[in-house]
């Protein structure tokens, strides 16, 4: 247990200082009543203190991170330089433009990359997640239904294997959201999606491959459905990382997409953000991107922008990069990225799907396997097979989703992962499953070498102690 | 360049056990004829890594970095501590994903638990998020939050930043909501119109601290004004002068929200900065975004998890309470580095020096010839005057590497000054302006 910074702190003990103050103090009428309790601590405890809590974190360079639909593919080091030069840095967003002409060739060169790999032709950057993008998108389309009179248009139609944030997105964005069933492989039923379209169908989001690694071969039919019926079609880009060179949206019928830069483009998750999540859409529906004063893109109207979704413009370090990485790589090694991507997952799944009593099948950048099989046989379920792999070293997949799938487990290697890792992390699944078999409670028990056992968070929910005090 | 660790072997090998010969032969299996991209991206070739720093510092030069900037409106230019850019390197931190394996993850969630409490600390109020993507953002979230099926009015100052104004607007436009802007009386938001708008219907009223202007609102009367009324009253609050002003719970904010980028986060072009939202606790299962709670482990060891999950978009999927997933975590760390660098006394310092520079300046300009200081309410680090051709002055000043205050009009810069100023360089600065006023740049 690591003591809080408010449990080490001791009065005096900060020596931090500033520049004497070289104009008369001026002091303000309206003061603060109760004292700023901030804690105290000199320097050297607070970097032991931040040094030891970076201790107790699993990141990309502690181990395998094969964890679903997060793509945590190693972040080059080139980026962070990249990213913080001076040059970059010390830029206020404010300058006039004959001074950012440098931000706005950064953000020149990853708008024509990005309509190259998605087959679109307008970007904007002031996204600043994956469901920043959804939400911005939404309203995007919402704007373009609305200027062509088509207002009865209130509903997204998302498959139940969809990412959580697609229908919490398209009601932050106003719209109603109407779920359709999917296949067990996680493909959309087409029967289901004709009878769901209609002339209140503003659009369908839909990430492809689907949140099981399957690519939806019925892709360009549902695209031509949904057309018909007047709606648009949403293309999540959380699975983009399976397609780089191979295949883009705007090929398969995507009106409009987002990207997360942070997954496919190989810059970090820092711990949950900043991520950056760019939107791209065809040439109809670009008057309505976000507005921008910057001159990277043609076709910005003030009049028909859906206005601003962030202020400035995005999250900007995190563009530069993406940049570097799409530089380094260019187009040969976006393309090797997304297939070594595929190779390795397959590679995977091959190795382990036995252990989960299923049968290898082709998958994209991610496969799905459902731990019901192990939970009949040994009693354990797959929240006590990520758990012991904790103890392993390795950062367990995503569990539980999508919700399809029951006891799900969702692999993403990624394209960085050796072939002797995933060697080793196909061991390590068979040993787990070796002690699932002769001694279940073991698993229930793990993680033993983890920094804490596993939380209470009942506990947490019911008490709701959000603070020190 | 390129980071896939296979050699041609590795690839041969693990083709060869999934009785293949070619990635392309996976690729073609799931990928239709007619959708795979024929003959390759359009885009330049890979380079090495020396290459790409070459084009990528040659890209950066392109900008002019000044080394004197008064310009803020909503981005600030402070000092960032030795400890806050050393922890923004390091890799465990920076790379790792959100943390829901709570058992690995221990030093973001306990480092997001101290962020909490910290700027619990700054507003005075109970509860804080994990972050939301900017101060805009946070401002517009907490509209949406006030809002209930019965109150659908937002007053908002006209007296805020220009881009949290349109943020707002772009959040609440399909929300259904009654959007009313507060209007300014010299340069304050103006209380008694505030009175008059006020009424049953009014869901939440957000006026920032400082405003646009660089002014110091009343906000303990608008606090006063909204309590008897139980609309909510959202403070968007300046975390450097929250450390010597009064708080956002002293003056009766319920929510108070921010851009906490002041906090050690580089000026980067306008991000990535850092949402901050703090409430009252009865409000805390309708903040937006991840809460980090304690409990304790199954060996009863104290503990820090992603709790009250049941409001996000991973659980409740169309009935969260906002979609967001990713926010601007490690930012919220290196905010809390900051704070725990400088402590309270150095953030007082470094609000007492904002504001007494800013002071210091204002009364210089204000003694030029043809200079007016346009508003004479308290203002903190950023003030208006009015002169004439700010454009070809503003333009003089860049060509001495100095970045002036903002134009507003053609009369009126709004002016920003920091701790990073001394007095020597406010001095040169209004040197230079006296010197263009009597033509001395031609």
């Amino acid at each position: 247990m690591i003591d809080l910074l408010f449990e080490l702190s001791k009065k005096g003990s900060n020596k931090f200082s500033m520049p004497e103050l070289d104009v008369p103090e001026v002091s303000v009428s309206a003061k603060r009543g109760t004292e700023l309790d901030l804690p105290e601590l000199p320097e050297v405890e607070v970097m032991r203190h931040y040094t030891a809590l970076a201790r107790r974190v699993h990141g990309v360079e502690d181990g395998p991170y094969p964890l679903g639909s997060c793509t945590m593919k190693y972040n080059p080091k080139v980026n962070e330089m990249t990213a913080s030069l001076e040059g970059f840095t010390g830029i206020h967003p404010l300058q006039p433009a004959d001074t950012v002409k440098g931000c706005t060739e950064v953000l020149k060169l990853t708008h024509s990359a990005l309509c190259a790999v998605l087959g679109m032709d307008a970007v904007s950057f002031q996204p600043a997640a994956g469901a920043h993008g959804e939400m911005t998108s939404l309203l995007v389309m919402h704007k373009y239904l609305q200027s062509i009179g088509q207002t009865q248009r209130t509903k997204i139609i998302v498959p139940d294997s969809s990412h959580g944030t697609n229908p919490a997105s398209a009601v932050a964005a106003g719209f109603e959201v109407v779920t359709i069933p999917s296949y067990p492989n996680g493909m959309v039923d087409m029967d289901a999606l004709k009878a769901a379209v209609g002339d209140d169908t503003a659009a369908m989001m839909l990430t492809n491959p689907n949140t099981l690694g399957i690519f939806d071969k019925q892709i360009a039919e549902m695209s031509k459905v949904v057309h018909a019926s007047g709606g648009l079609m949403y293309y999540d880009g959380a699975n983009l990382n399976a397609i780089m060179g191979w295949a883009r949206p705007g090929d398969m019928g995507f009106d409009i997409v987002h990207v997360n830069l942070h997954k496919t483009f190989s810059t970090p998750h820092g711990g949950g953000g900043p991520g950056s999540g760019p939107i791209a859409c065809k040439k109809f529906l670009q008057a309505y991107l976000p507005y921008t004063e910057l001159d990277y893109r043609q076709g910005v109207d003030a009049e028909k922008s859906i206005g601003k979704v962030k202020a400035f413009h995005g999250n900007f370090a995190v563009i530069v990069k993406a940049l570097t990485y799409i530089l380094a790589l260019g187009a040969e090694g976006l393309k090797d990225a997304s297939g070594k991507a595929v190779l390795n997952a397959n590679y995977l799944f091959r190795q382990i799907a036995s252990l989960y009593g299923e049968e290898y099948r082709h998958c994209m950048h991610e496969f799905v396997v459902s731990a019901s099989k192990a939970g009949d046989e040994y009693g354990v379920h797959a929240l006590d097979i990520a758990k012991a792999m904790l103890d392993e070293g390795i950062h367990p997949p995503t569990i539980y989703f999508p919700l399809i799938v029951k006891e799900a487990m969702m692999f993403e290697p990624t394209e960085t992962e050796s072939k002797e890792s995933i060697d080793s992390l196909a061991e390590t699944m068979a040993k787990i499953f070796s002690v699932a078999a002769s001694d279940p409670d073991a698993l229930h028990a793990a993680p033993l070498n983890a920094y804490i056992g596993r939380p209470d968070e009942v506990k947490a929910a019911k008490e709701m102690k959000v603070r020190y005090n | 360049m390129n980071y896939t660790p296979h050699t041609n072997n590795d690839e041969a090998a693990m083709l060869a056990a999934l009785g293949l010969k070619s990635v392309e032969e996976l690729m073609d299996a799931q990928i239709p004829e007619e959708l795979r991209l024929k003959g390759g991206l359009p885009l330049p070739e890979g380079k090495s890594e020396m290459e790409v720093e070459r084009q990528m510092r040659g890209i950066a030069a392109q900008n002019v970095k000044f080394d004197h900037i008064y310009r803020g409106a909503g981005a600030y230019y402070h000092y960032i501590p030795a400890t806050v850019r050393h922890i923004a390197t390091n890799t465990s931190l920076i790379s790792a994903y959100t943390p829901y394996q709570p058992e690995i993850s221990q030093g973001i969630l306990q480092a997001t638990f101290e962020y909490q409490t910290m700027m619990c600390m700054l507003t005075g109020l109970d509860a804080s998020n994990a972050s939301v993507y900017d101060g805009a953002t946070a401002a517009a979230e907490a509209c949406k939050l006030a809002l209930d099926k019965k109150r659908r009015q937002i007053l908002v100052s006209e007296a805020i930043k220009p881009e949290n104004k349109k943020v707002i607007e772009t959040y609440l436009y399909q929300m259904n909501v009654d959007l009313q802007y507060i209007p300014v009386k010299e340069g304050k938001t103006d209380i008694e119109a505030l009175k008059g708008m006020l009424s049953e219907q009014t869901a939440g009223v957000y006026v920032e601290q400082l405003n646009y202007y660089g002014i110091i609102e009343d906000m303990k009367a608008v606090g006063d004004l909204t309590a008897p009324l139980k609309a909510l009253f959202i403070a968007g609050i300046n975390p450097i002068a929250a450390a010597i002003l009064p708080s956002a719970a002293e003056c009766g904010a319920d929510i108070a929200v921010g851009e906490a980028q002041p906090l050690g986060l580089s000026l980067s072009f306008g991000g990535p900065y850092l949402g901050f939202m703090t409430a009252k606790m009865e409000h805390i299962r309708k903040l937006p975004g991840r809460i980090i709670g304690e409990t304790v482990d199954k060996n009863g060891k104290r503990c820090f998890v992603l709790t009250l999950q049941a409001r996000e978009q991973h659980i409740k999927r169309e009935k969260a309470s906002s979609s967001i997933c990713s926010n601007q975590a490690n930012c919220a760390i290196l905010a809390s580095v900051y704070l725990a660098t400088v402590g309270a006394d150095g953030l007082k310092q470094i609000a007492t020096q904002c504001c007494s520079k800013a002071h210091y300046l204002a009364s210089k300009l204000s003694k030029l010839s043809g200079w007016s200081i346009k508003y004479g309410a308290d203002f903190f680090m950023e003030f208006v005057t009015e002169s004439e051709n700010p454009e070809g002055l503003l333009e003089f000043l860049q060509t001495k590497g100095i970045l002036g205050g903002l134009q507003l009009s053609d009369k009126e810069i709004l002016w920003c000054v920091t701790e990073m100023a001394s007095k020597d360089d406010l001095d040169t600065l209004v040197s230079l302006i006296e010197k263009y006023g009597k033509g001395g740049s031609k």
